[in-house]
């Protein structure tokens, strides 16, 4: 694997992270439990599909065939897709959204903090503009983790179950292969090994606050980084696609 | 269950650039001041109209009643001397 | 006598263009009308954004995509903008849906009808918006303060809404023959329904008179609608669309399109609920409302106990 090669695979992560989680908040619009949640989960929806955007152009730019961002986001099948499994799972209850949520900003906010000192000028760039937002979706997450999981009983159970179902596809935060390991060398990645101590920390200590028990460690999902995903992706992507798909020589 | 709500109302103020004065924008339901700090923040400055927010719970505001408009506000209308215009300045004076 | 006498005085306000403040008197009709209109304008806002966020998941482009979801939030923020300015009338928010919910309270027709294919983003930007703007430019001038303040900064967020309608509908103008036909065909659905939004023609709008009198309404249902077709038929021609009304004639004598007749069978039959999608938009609404009743509940539970232990330390 070249550079390049590991450096456009690395742009495709982080987009299609921002590209799926976008996705899955967006389908929150017009359906949270009151309007001021729906503007703040469409909120974070945007900033998520913004970033996927310029991380995508950068993708496309380092690969240099000529693609743009869109051709990237809506002509890929699954397996050339590489978000974390975790950005792909159904919103189910607002309790799941806000642990989705919870898990990846946290994860997201140790990254980001470290990735604006990328030797990569374009992804440092991204980095900088994105810790703003990412550190509002982590404000957001961990409230709302508190007031649900110290809320009544009824919002307790769901907070727990949400944490619990989702534990498994949070090990895949922290997976690096040669991509990462490429670029770390070169100071343009990020080494996730120390992030996942600071992450299982910042984790425990909301759900302490929350009064919710932290899941013990188990086995965690994987495949993602090599392009297998849950059955989930598929039905996002023929959503998704599906403009582009059914009419190829349409311009929009 | 409990009777739904809808969280309690609270009033939102922007200053929409440092120095210049907080403005009313309107008003957000949250159940808390973090919330609703999120939620004036989504609400009110989705396209930057602000560098800062002040809330209060609209429960704590206090408005003059419209019955003592004349009372509070008409006494006032003939204080013409609090004016600079009402004082007669000798002619070619600069400056004052 | 006092009553009639404050009455009296409030009609004066009202000719002498004063703005009407929450706390102020004013007569019970005037607040109910105005709960009436500002409440069927929010819920108007926040069922609106259920044809349109049909579409989110399938926006054809990046920039589609944040666009209609900018687009559709901002809807959301200005039903949520109104249910403040009806709140002042003191109505609480629950109440306010609550009405919604047992068809006390109506919300605009023209979302009772589906968003079938992409053009349909288009055209509801740049009609059912566009036909919502001069409306609201008109009530920006309304005689409650709450109200008109709304409405200024509704309008000057709406004034991209139609514009990203209207270059929707002109790229697939240019586009491939289906995007041409997909276009026309959203056109042709949408037009009349949005020449609707006006409502019933002067003659037989119930409620224009009092709101007219009271500065509620600053301009007619009928002369809305003809400042509505007045722009969009040039707007339309410029890019190739074909407005669906064979009647439709530039009157030389006027200065303004002459149109064919509305079909208001059609109009009653679906505010009567037999439109195309009445039954799912309030079903949707109902939902997400009652599926959210527990966050709610939580976050009131939690600001107790919070409220409690601040208490105890106290």
């Amino acid at each position: 694997m070249t550079q390049k090669e590991a450096l456009f695979q690395y742009c495709l992560r982080l987009g299609d992270n921002a590209l799926i989680l976008g996705h899955r908040l967006s389908e929150w619009c017009s359906r949270a439990p009151f309007i001021e949640e729906d503007l703040a989960l469409t909120n974070m929806s945007l900033d998520m599909i913004g970033r996927a955007q310029a991380l995508l152009k950068y993708a496309a730019e380092v690969e240099g065939s000529g693609k743009t961002e869109d051709d990237l986001a809506y002509r890929r099948p699954e397996p050339k897709y590489f978000n974390h499994l975790i950005t792909e799972q159904p919103n189910g209850d607002f309790a799941h959204t806000i642990a989705r949520q919870l898990y990846i900003s946290t994860f997201e906010y140790y990254f980001y903090s470290d990735l604006e000192k990328s030797k990569d000028k374009t992804l440092a760039a991204i980095a900088s503009k994105a810790i703003k937002e990412v550190k509002y979706h982590l404000q957001h997450a961990a409230d709302w983790t508190i007031r649900l999981g110290d809320g009544t009983e009824e919002s307790r159970n769901r907070m727990q179950k949400a944490i619990s179902d989702l534990w498994m596809w949070s090990g895949e935060l922290f997976e690096m292969d040669e991509v990462e390991n490429s670029l770390l060398k070169d100071g343009i990645a990020v080494d996730l090994i120390p992030i996942k101590a600071l992450w299982s920390n910042h984790i425990k200590q909301v759900l302490t606050e929350a009064t919710l028990n932290m899941p013990e460690e188990d086995y965690m999902q994987t495949g993602s980084r090599k392009g297998i995903h849950t059955e989930n992706l598929g039905h996002i992507l023929s959503e998704m696609q599906y403009l582009q798909r059914a009419y190829p020589d349409a311009k929009w | 269950m409990a009777k739904d709500t809808q969280l309690d109302l609270w009033e939102v103020f922007i200053q929409s650039k440092s120095g210049l004065p907080y403005v009313h924008a309107g008003s957000v339901h949250a159940s808390d001041a973090k919330m609703a700090m999120q939620n004036a923040r989504d609400t009110y400055t989705r396209r930057g109209e602000g560098t800062s927010i002040w809330l209060l719970p609209s429960k704590n505001i206090v408005a003059s009643n419209p019955d003592d408009n004349e009372m509070l506000f008409d006494p006032s209308n003939d204080k013409v001397y609090r004016h600079p215009t009402f004082y007669v300045m000798p002619e070619g004076a600069k400056n004052i | 006598m006092h009553n009639e006498h404050t009455n009296q005085h409030f009609q004066l306000r009202i000719d002498n263009g004063e703005y009407i403040e929450a706390k102020d008197y004013m007569p019970d009709g005037y607040r109910k009308h105005l709960i009436r209109q500002i409440s069927q304008h929010a819920h108007s806002e926040v069922i609106g954004m259920q044809p349109e966020g049909n579409w989110i998941t399938r926006a054809p482009s990046l920039r589609s995509k944040q666009i209609l979801l900018a687009k559709i939030q901002d809807e959301g923020g200005h039903g949520l903008y109104l249910y403040s300015a009806a709140e002042t009338l003191g109505i609480s928010r629950v109440e306010l849906i609550d009405q919604l919910h047992s068809g006390k309270a109506k919300y605009s027709n023209i979302f009772n009808y589906p968003a079938l294919n992409w053009a349909d983003i288009g055209a509801i930007g740049w009609l059912v918006d566009g036909a919502a703007i001069v409306n609201q430019v008109s009530l920006q001038r309304t005689s409650y303060g709450p109200y008109s303040r709304a409405m200024v900064r509704i309008c000057k967020e709406e004034s991209f809404h139609q514009r990203q309608g209207y270059e929707i509908m002109a790229n697939m103008m240019k586009g491939t023959k289906e995007q041409r036909e997909m276009a026309q065909d959203a056109m042709n659905r949408w037009w009349w329904p949005a020449l609707m939004m006006f409502g019933p023609h002067d003659t037989d709008s119930p409620h224009s008179s009092d709101a007219v009198k009271w500065k509620i309404k600053r301009e007619t249902n009928d002369e809305l609608r003809q400042k509505f077709i007045d722009k969009t038929v040039q707007q339309a021609e410029i890019i190739g669309l074909t407005i669906p009304d064979k009647d439709l004639k530039f009157n030389e004598k006027t200065g303004h399109y002459d149109i064919g007749k509305i079909n208001w069978d059609e109009f009653h039959r679906v505010i009567n609920g037999n439109g195309p999608c009445n039954k799912q938009r309030m079903e949707h609404h109902i939902k997400y409302h009652n599926e959210g009743a527990w966050v709610r509940e939580a976050a009131e539970a939690y600001k107790k106990k919070r409220l409690a232990k601040q208490l105890e330390i106290a």
